[in-house]
């Protein structure tokens, strides 16, 4: 039984680590980041059977590819406090001669990525090919993506959708983060995004439904019913409504956090707002 | 030297990249290949039929195919990629740029119908970028060879490097003149005439073309020294300042754009290290059209007489 209140209190503080790398090099997106708190904090800490000493080729370990790696803060957080990289080094984000680029990046050496994103799309191809790979090695472990919901306006999406059924890649999970904003507005002002649960069914794959990604007890039980079925000839997709920005009052349901950080006014009410459960990092770095 | 350089029937290039990779199927169990809908014109189906399991069809989807790609060479497996060039490059340089290069992911990506000598199908299909993209990847291999027997050991050669490799080779059937038992290293040229009057550095198809100028200048007088640079990069500075250090002028032969091209890395070497006159022989800011491979050459400056006449216009600016 995965144990919910250990597990809010991780979020409590990777959300707090988001406003402040956010912050500290005034740049960056929290909301997507705040948003996917609970999503990052389930898989990590209760779904993934994972290695924090980091292996490249993931063997005998599910894994993990983050598509829409502008909420890059999120992710570095919930790596740090999984044991991947120390935890101080969160104070070097998107600054000069750190291993935290803006979008994620293997090319500093950063344990815990093993592709880079940030051009949007692509992600999902990649975990496909691990999934393939994993398949060749006979490894039943699985392997996790997360896509944001603007992204799928991206051709290579779909071109990996249509993929994933042909193959029957059916040990890769699929998440979207349906949050219903992107950079310039609401997907439906944008591009809408039209029946999502009919376009993913109707390209061969398993659809579920989560309503609410920012209820960290929904979200685990949510994986575990993915989880249970793989392994079915067909890839699963999971549909999780976020609300962007989630925890901070004043940055969430709105896409104009996508991608600006808080001031320091901004920062005191928003930390204000958010339990420190594992103790802050310090700045500057002192590595 | 030239008198020993013969053609012992014409056969493809991308025949012999579906010969090194049958070839490899057999040696290097990690390696795994997939393709673009192009099985038959990438010669891919020795090595299919012998591991069925080890290829992956994409459909019409060359996005796609090089993120399944990045993919599986973060689990560790070899993957070659196989399609038209003009769809390995230009249609998927953000997808190679991000997820394999700039991620460092041992990837081959293997590009047939390069160039004009791709024929009929004209300049949609093309590409003579392609060289000059791939080559400013930080971290790219770039392998242009000459013959199917280069191909052929180029291909298995790229299975032992590790990082991202461009393999470049072509559609016709062309003069195959180097050996069946050559070893292939990369970033080594290869001397195929010592001479002294001029230097001709040629690449893929063109390097027959720079044999056949090179016997034609031979009977003028004229003696050239002719290295066949298969790999554009990392390039052999070595033996491209040791050939012009002797000549005293050069000449690039390449099926390919000059901007961005062969030539223009041959001229940062010798602008850095020794001033020399040079000569391009390349498309000169042109696409191609329909027709066939040898008259397209010929009508876009890359005929044997277009090598010669470079050869002794370098000549004169000595």
């Amino acid at each position: 039984m995965a144990d919910i209140q250990k597990l809010k209190r991780v979020a409590s503080q990777v959300r707090r680590d988001i406003i402040r790398q956010t912050h500290y090099c005034a740049s960056g997106h929290p909301g997507g980041s705040l948003g996917c708190t609970d999503f990052f904090t389930a898989l990590y800490f209760e779904i993934m059977d994972h290695d924090p000493t980091f292996n490249m080729d993931a063997k005998n370990e599910d894994v993990f590819f983050l598509s829409n790696g502008h909420i890059s803060p999120v992710w570095y957080s919930i790596l740090a406090h999984s044991g991947y990289f120390p935890v101080e080094e969160l104070a070097t984000f998107r600054n000069i001669d750190s291993r935290l680029q803006g979008h994620p990046a293997t090319h500093e050496g950063l344990p815990g990525v093993r592709v880079a994103s940030g051009s949007l799309g692509q992600g999902p191809s990649v975990a496909i090919g691990v999934a393939l790979a994993k398949k060749l090695n006979n490894d039943d472990k699985l392997v996790y993506a997360l896509v944001g919901d603007g992204e799928l306006q991206e051709g290579q999406i779909w071109e990996a959708a249509m993929f994933a059924a042909h193959h029957k890649v059916d040990n890769l999970i699929l998440t979207v983060d349906w949050n219903g904003q992107q950079i310039d507005g609401p997907n439906d002002e944008v591009i809408t995004l039209g029946d999502l649960p009919a376009k993913w069914k109707s390209f061969g794959w398993e659809v579920m439904h989560l309503d609410n990604g920012n209820d960290i007890e929904a979200v685990v039980n949510v994986l575990n019913a993915a989880k249970a079925k793989t392994g079915n000839g067909k890839p699963i997709v999971l549909l999780m409504k976020t609300e962007m920005g989630y925890g901070v009052d004043f940055m969430q349901g709105t896409h104009k956090w996508h991608g600006k950080a808080p001031n320091a006014e901004q920062t005191e009410n928003a930390l204000s707002q958010l339990e420190e459960t594992l103790g802050d990092y310090p700045y500057p770095y002192q590595g | 030297m030239l008198d020993k350089i013969i053609d012992t029937g014409k056969k493809s290039t991308r025949d012999g990249f579906g010969a090194g990779l049958a070839a490899l199927g057999k040696t290097h169990p990690e390696v795994v290949a997939l393709c673009a809908d192009l099985i038959g014109s990438l010669k891919m189906q020795d090595f299919i039929d012998a591991h069925p399991e080890r290829f992956f069809q994409v459909g019409i989807a060359e996005a796609n195919m090089m993120g399944i790609a990045a993919g599986l060479a973060t689990a560790g497996k070899i993957p070659f990629t196989g399609t038209f060039a003009n769809f390995s490059t230009g249609r998927v340089y953000d997808q190679i740029r991000q997820s394999i290069a700039y991620s460092h992911k041992n990837v081959k990506v293997c590009a047939s119908h390069a160039g004009l000598t791709l024929g009929e199908d004209g300049a949609t299909h093309q590409i003579l970028e392609d060289m000059g993209m791939m080559k400013m990847l930080p971290g790219f291999t770039v392998i242009n060879p000459c013959d199917y027997n280069q191909t052929k050991a180029a291909t298995i050669a790229i299975a032992d490097h590790h990082g991202p490799v461009y393999l470049r080779f072509g559609r016709p059937g062309w003069p195959n003149f180097t050996a069946a038992d050559q070893k292939f290293e990369i970033g080594k040229a290869l001397l195929l005439n010592e001479g002294t009057d001029v230097s001709i550095f040629a690449t893929g198809h063109m390097v027959w073309r720079a044999v056949e100028a090179a016997k034609q200048l031979a009977d003028e007088g004229i003696s050239v020294e002719l290295i066949n640079i298969h790999t554009i990069k990392p390039l052999d500075e070595e033996a491209i300042l040791a050939s012009v250090s002797k000549t005293k002028c050069a000449v690039s032969a390449e099926e390919h754009q000059r901007n961005g091209g062969l030539g223009d890395s041959i001229a940062q070497v010798l602008t850095q290290h020794l001033p020399s006159p040079l000569e391009y022989v390349a498309v000169n800011d042109s696409f191609g059209e329909s027709g066939k491979a040898t008259a397209l050459l010929d009508k876009y400056g890359l005929g044997v007489s277009d090598i010669i006449a470079a050869a002794k216009k370098a000549i004169s600016r000595k």
